[in-house]
């Protein structure tokens, strides 16, 4: 590809500027991508001079995208000479579009500084493949958001897909990490099927697959569903909707942390953008039965990740099932926007598709630095495993601190970001009783019950990763020698962790990212806010929240309370043994284990999951307690397809006798049965 | 908003951390009263504050920074909630800060400050006490949504100073869904403020205790903040229930001197009346086992729940 015809491009169309920059951008990506391949083995050079460049980059793109939305620009075309012969690439930047390439801009200047200073020569593939997968992977996520025809949007979605195969599969030695490698690729082309299915479906009889022609073809109701519930398949898929989630509790351990934190992060991301575009822009109708749908499956993914993640001893496992349940929320955020989009309530519609799109954001700054402060752990202490760590908070304090910022903030506590989407979506549900639909508006605010117990299971969830991994006493001798984090991580996860801070005290920026977007997809923008230090999505005099006051107003009263203290009483310390109760013997294999904190889930979501334990009789020589737990959906769902793929293909196995002429001879007698059928 | 809010604001706050812990101590001498023992001290909670604070704070040789800003953080955050909650006045500039749904999440926050400062020592009853806290607030925060959610439905608002205004202008509002989510926000105050049945504050009995594992390695100030701020905590719980169901007497927007000393009597007789009905409920109960818990706070979930119901069958008086 040919970077001199986008800088040609960018330059000739005034009107385009800034499609015209994100496609520099995008080649420059590109161009990182190939350099890496000059000293693929030097990681010097591809870890210290082109991850930080694609930093740079990450960072202008998240300046233009975040320009144009506030700028509150028209939608901006551009058709590239590329692709089949009457069919080229058209390329279409949108609010839409720009949001999410905001985000990626956002999260991936953070992850790319951070995975200059971890990468590691003698880990799995050479670090130049590292670095051709990694930009490739980061430009074709771009390539999704900007496409504006089905033709580019599969071709750069593949290669999304192949680039973080690879990716996940760096360490392909290790045979796991090959199989979850591999069941990622199955599940995201199954997605793929689907979501090309759609698109057919939508292209309405015309066969243009550009997506201007999918707006402007009329569907019947059926196709219409049909199509919505292909797209909800193919892109639950891709995001981790449960029961498709199967391959991210795989993948996302297997892969390098930075990584993990790309496809968690973003990667994800670009499947809500595709369910948004389908959904509120490329079809032209919309039914409150499919709101009720994807609010369903949004719920139950929501729960069903916190009950998981609660339970999980690896911590990269834990913060899989996390993001299944962040997906949840976002999923029910879009559900929700739907359910009122099609009742005609665009105002509340788009206070719930704000709340899914800051969400987006929000996950991908505290996804992302979660999953890398695990990278830093797993380089410090090379444990994965939650039982053999604790205390590193004594140990690597920056990271700790980071981690702490990331878990408050996934945890939805205010005053950081987390909280501000869940609020705003609570927020939403509260109006849930105006349905026009007898029975809906009374179940509905019943899904506000359920999001408030996935959100405090998330908070279970994150104290028992925080707990376990940073705190408390080291549960191994070796972790007092875990190494400080190096200062490129440092700057990195600092970037995510103000991202989090800012928008939390803040949110009025992103309220006012977000409301070109649903001004664009549900015709409605929420109230802009009353003052400049709070929100008010509605009314003021309804619900109000400031993050401004939370953060001062708390930082004061310590400052008073602190000061007090030491002048009217006294500052005296004395550091002492442990007291607990008196027991002096108390060592570091007498914490709570993972197992031991995820006691309280198993014994009352019991139901969900598939366990077996194993318990010592009081007789034992040597007594040993195992737990055993298993997803369900295994069980029900995926073994049976399996199985039964097993045995068709058994079935038809006598076909394959291994002779290049009975092949031919195959191959032949298919050629004349569809020319027979042609004819 | 004018100068007197800020005033009211500042008198409102000093006035909870003021009061909290004789609220307590009340409650305590009710239940002595009712148990037939004899009573404490009324003033028995500030005399404890007075010797915490100034016994030497002894902390655990490897404590990290954590442990030592919990108790501040904690401190913190329910003053905050103090000046959120209408207790007496309803003119105040902090309240539009948050709503109650906000509410839950500065309540949230406080809690995951107090279990991660208690895992911090790595002793085995730090986790414990943790981890039953953290099941304890995922299992009251939905039954206390749909409790607000019923608010928003009758009011309007889930703004506390918005629901009593809204009271005040009609007065008229009674509805049976009222009742239902009264008992039920009654269940998860005593489930959040760790009282029986769910949690003795009285006792340390190892196996059974929750808020006490997490707070045994503080001693000295630390020890006196903590202990402070779970005052403040049942304290801003009884007024978030007092502004929802018993807002009769509270000062709205605009009112004179003489009303808002009115308002301050009606608040402490108000409070007197709860905190001696609190210990009522916990002298005839007895302390559940850890896993009927889930049972008492899934009870007080569809109590709320039913109310919402009762609510919206009814049809009748939605101001939302």
């Amino acid at each position: 590809m040919s970077p001199f015809f986008w800088v040609h491009s960018a330059i000739s169309s005034v009107s385009a500027q800034e499609l015209g920059a994100a496609m520099l951008i995008v080649s420059g990506w590109l161009l990182l991508a190939i350099a890496g391949m000059l000293k693929p083995h030097s990681i010097r050079y591809v870890a210290r001079i082109l991850f930080p460049l694609g930093a740079a980059a990450s960072l202008a793109l998240f300046c233009v995208a975040g320009e144009f939305l506030l700028a509150g620009r028209t939608p901006q075309t551009m058709t590239l000479a590329l692709g089949l012969p009457d069919m080229p690439f058209h390329l279409r930047l949108d609010a839409l579009s720009a949001f999410f390439l905001m985000v990626l801009g956002v999260a991936g200047t953070g992850i790319s500084t951070f995975a200059a200073g971890y990468f590691r020569s003698g880990e799995g593939t050479a670090p130049g493949l590292l670095g051709l997968h990694y930009h490739v992977f980061m430009a074709s996520m771009a390539v999704v958001m900007l496409a504006d025809d089905a033709y580019l949007f599969m071709v750069a979605w593949e290669v999304m897909a192949l680039s973080s195969y690879f990716l996940v599969t760096s360490q392909h030695r290790i045979p796991e990490i090959r199989r979850a490698g591999f069941l990622y690729l199955l599940m995201a082309h199954v997605g793929a099927m689907c979501i090309l299915l759609s698109f057919g479906l939508m292209q309405g009889g015309s066969w243009q697959l550009s997506f201007d022609a999918m707006r402007g073809a009329s569907l019947a109701p059926l196709r219409a569903t049909s199509a919505f519930a292909l797209a909800l398949a193919g892109f639950g898929a891709k995001a981790g909707v449960v029961p498709a989630h199967v391959w991210l509790p795989e993948a996302h351990p297997a892969a390098p942390s930075p990584v993990s934190a790309m496809m968690s992060g973003l990667m994800l991301k670009t499947a809500i953008y595709g369910l948004l575009r389908v959904t509120f822009d490329l079809l032209h109708v919309r039914f409150w039965q499919w709101g009720i749908a994807a609010l369903l499956l949004g719920l139950f993914s929501g729960i069903f990740g916190a009950i998981f993640a609660a339970v999980q001893t690896d911590m990269k496992r834990l913060l899989a099932y996390s993001s299944i349940e962040n997906i949840g929320l976002i999923v029910t955020a879009v559900g929700l926007a739907i359910l009122f989009a099609a009742s005609h309530l665009p105002l509340y519609a788009a206070l719930a598709l704000a709340a899914a799109l800051i969400h987006v954001l929000n996950h991908s700054l505290f996804k992302s630095i979660l999953f890398l402060t695990t990278g830093s752990v797993l380089h410090a202490t090379k444990q994965r495993s939650l039982g053999k760590l604790g205390g590193l908070i004594r140990y690597m304090p920056w990271v700790a601190l980071f981690a702490l910022i990331g878990t408050l903030a996934i945890a939805g506590l205010p005053p950081l970001n987390g909280f501000v989407s869940e609020w705003l979506l609570l927020q939403a549900f509260l109006f849930t009783p105006q349905l026009p639909h007898a029975f809906v508006n009374m179940l509905v605010p019943l899904g506000a019950a359920m999001l408030a117990l996935t959100v405090a299971l998330a908070a279970y969830v994150m104290v028992k990763f925080y707990g376990i991994v940073f705190l408390g006493q080291p549960r191994e001798p070796s972790l007092v020698q875990a190494h400080r984090s190096n200062w490129l991580e440092r700057i990195g996860l600092a970037w995510l962790a103000a991202g989090c801070i800012a928008i939390g005290v803040e949110p009025q920026l992103a309220l006012h990212a977000v409301g070109s977007v649903t001004a664009m997809l549900v015709g409605q923008t929420v109230a802009s806010s009353p003052s400049a230090w709070r929100i008010a999505p509605i009314a003021p005099q309804q619900a109000s929240y400031s993050g401004w006051v939370f953060l001062l107003v708390i930082v004061c009263v310590v400052a008073i309370t602190f000061l007090a203290v030491r002048l009217l009483v006294h500052g005296r310390v004395r550091r002492a043994p442990p007291w607990d109760c008196g027991y002096r013997w108390q060592d570091a294999r007498m914490q709570d284990t993972a197992e031991g904190f995820g006691q309280p889930i198993r014994q009352i979501f019991g139901s969900f999951f598939w366990m077996q334990v194993h318990l010592p009789s009081p007789s034992d020589e040597t007594p040993r307690y195992r737990v055993h737990i298993e997803d369900r959906i295994w069980r029900v769902l995926y073994r049976p397809i399996s199985a039964a793929m097993q045995r068709m293909a058994d079935a038809v196995s006598f076909l394959q006798g291994g002779r290049l002429a009975v092949y031919l001879l195959f191959s032949f007698l298919t050629l004349l049965v569809l020319l027979v059928f042609t004819l | 908003m004018n100068g007197i809010a800020f005033v009211w604001q500042f008198l409102e706050v000093v006035l909870a951390i003021a009061l909290a812990p004789l609220f307590t101590g009340w409650i305590a001498q009710c239940r002595a009263w009712m148990q037939n023992r004899s009573a404490p001290p009324l003033l028995q909670p500030y005399r404890m504050l007075r010797k915490l604070f100034h016994k030497e704070a002894v902390l655990a040789e490897h404590a990290s920074p954590l442990l030592r800003a919990a108790p501040y953080a904690l401190f913190g955050a329910m003053v905050l909630a103090a000046a959120i909650i209408p207790s007496f006045v309803t003119d105040l500039p902090f309240a539009r800060a948050a709503d109650a749904i906000a509410l839950i999440g500065l309540f949230a926050t406080a809690r995951v400050c107090q279990a991660l400062a208690a895992m911090d020592i790595g002793s085995a009853f730090g986790t414990m006490g943790a981890r039953r806290e953290m099941m304890i607030g995922f299992l009251a925060e939905p039954a206390i949504l749909m409790v607000f959610f019923n608010a928003f439905l009758l009011f309007g608002t889930t703004a506390l100073t918005g629901v009593v205004d809204n009271y005040a202008s009609h007065p008229s509002v009674v509805d049976p869904s009222v009742i239902f989510a009264a008992i039920g926000f009654v269940m998860v105050l005593l489930a959040e403020n760790a009282r029986i049945p769910i949690d003795n504050p009285a006792t340390h009995l190892e196996l059974t205790m929750i808020h006490e594992a997490m707070v045994l390695e503080y001693s000295g100030r630390h020890l006196a903040l903590i202990e402070w701020a779970a005052s403040l905590k049942l304290f801003n719980y009884a007024c978030i229930g007092i502004a929802l169901f018993l807002p009769w007497g509270i000062a709205i927007h605009g009112a004179g001197l003489g009303h808002v000393l009115f308002a301050l009597a009606a608040l402490i007789v108000k409070l007197a009346v709860c905190g001696a009905a609190l210990a009522l409920i916990e002298s005839l109960s007895a302390k559940l086992r850890l896993f009927r818990a889930p049972e008492f706070l899934a009870m007080a979930f569809l109590i709320a729940v039913l109310g919402l119901l009762v609510h919206l069958l009814m049809g009748a008086n939605t101001s939302a």
